[in-house]
């Protein structure tokens, strides 16, 4: 009787101590994302002001407000991927390290590929060329030296006759 | 003496020619990437939108979630000003603003709009607080808005008349409140 006393009063405070813990680990705030984390994100972002900075090296004011807003939206439980949706939605395509494969930007992703294979076709053509001689040219050289032959037979023929 | 002509060989025998699609596509498509290029390059070199023509339509969502058409406020003399919270030649025009629109806000017949360009929202809040400035704002998403009127930074100012041509466009910072009422009083004469 006595030890099932001791053994609900054991368990009643062992599951007031986990649902202590528990509350508070919910009241807690989010950790503060590190600098790394930060510009992990700020990297692939650039920033929509001066051409060509990426976010983590620009010094501007700007830019640490940028910085300061992943970092928050971080906090704020934001995933890598939602917060660049949320840059290009904000600012452009701009911000984006690599433009989104649509409309016109495809060409970026078509055309040096293309190009690269057609250099790489025209290539190959020359050096097969360069190679092997081409079949149709050698006997049409003989063709044409059987044909000069016979007018110079011919015409020494003439000098003969005269 | 017999006069014969030799039976005129042909040279080479005709070969049959292939058409070269190869080249046709690759010239074709080095022409039309050439012509993209050009079309962009024309694009970026036109400059800002210029006096007399029609200004460029927009949807603007203030930071209080009104949406504001510029076609709905035909009629009227509109002041558009392209601004940042990090921009601090903003600021020195910020307050000339605030007190023009205080001014013109009576009439009804002008309407200032001002346009946040690439800034974020809570330090475009603290700006307006700021200098508060009461003027309907909203953030230009996506750079569309500033697309449009091809602006090359901020501030920027452009002021559209009440047949919707745009009347005014000023590059930088409006230096007094006088050089804003000098720009909209003339667009409000009968």
């Amino acid at each position: 009787m006595k030890s099932s006393r001791i053994l609900a009063l054991t368990l009643l405070t062992a599951l007031l101590t986990f649902g202590m813990i528990l509350a508070v680990q919910a009241q807690e705030p989010a950790p503060t994302p590190s600098d790394n984390q930060v510009n992990a994100i700020a990297k692939q972002l650039y920033c929509p002001v001066c051409e060509n900075v990426p976010l983590d090296v620009c010094p501007t004011q700007a830019c640490a407000q940028w910085r300061a807003l992943i970092s928050q939206k971080l906090t704020e439980g934001w995933s890598e991927t939602q917060i660049k949706d949320y840059f290009v939605e904000q600012y452009g395509d701009r911000v984006l390290g690599t433009p989104p494969p649509r409309g016109l930007n495809w060409l970026v992703y078509i055309i040096p590929p293309l190009v690269i294979l057609g250099g790489a076709i025209l290539l190959y053509r020359v050096l097969a060329s360069m190679k092997k001689p081409s079949p149709s040219l050698a006997p049409a050289q003989n063709q044409t030296s059987s044909q000069k032959d016979e007018y110079i037979e011919r015409l020494e023929e003439e000098l003969r006759s005269k | 003496m017999t006069e014969e002509t030799p039976n005129a060989l042909p040279l080479s025998t005709p070969t049959r020619r292939h058409t070269p699609w190869g080249q046709i596509l690759a010239w074709g498509g080095l022409f039309v990437l050439l012509l993209i290029v050009a079309f962009i390059l024309l694009r970026r070199q036109q400059g800002p939108v210029g006096v007399g023509q029609p200004a460029p339509t927009f949807t603007l969502t203030t930071f209080d979630g009104e949406q504001i058409s510029l076609d709905g406020l035909a009629g009227k003399v509109v002041l558009v000003n392209f601004w940042a919270s990090w921009c601090k030649p903003c600021e020195q025009e910020a307050a000339d603003l605030e007190s023009a629109w205080r001014y013109y806000q009576p009439r009804g017949d002008v309407v200032f709009l001002g346009i946040d360009w690439t800034d974020t929202e809570s330090a475009a809040m603290e700006y307006l607080e700021k200098f508060d400035i009461t003027y309907p704002n909203g953030p230009d998403l996506g750079t569309r808005i500033s697309q449009r009127y091809r602006t090359t930074g901020v501030p920027e100012t452009y002021v559209i008349d009440k047949n919707g041509l745009l009347a005014y466009v000023k590059l930088s910072p409006f230096l007094s409140e006088q050089e804003i009422h000098s720009a909209i009083d003339p667009l409000l004469q009968p």
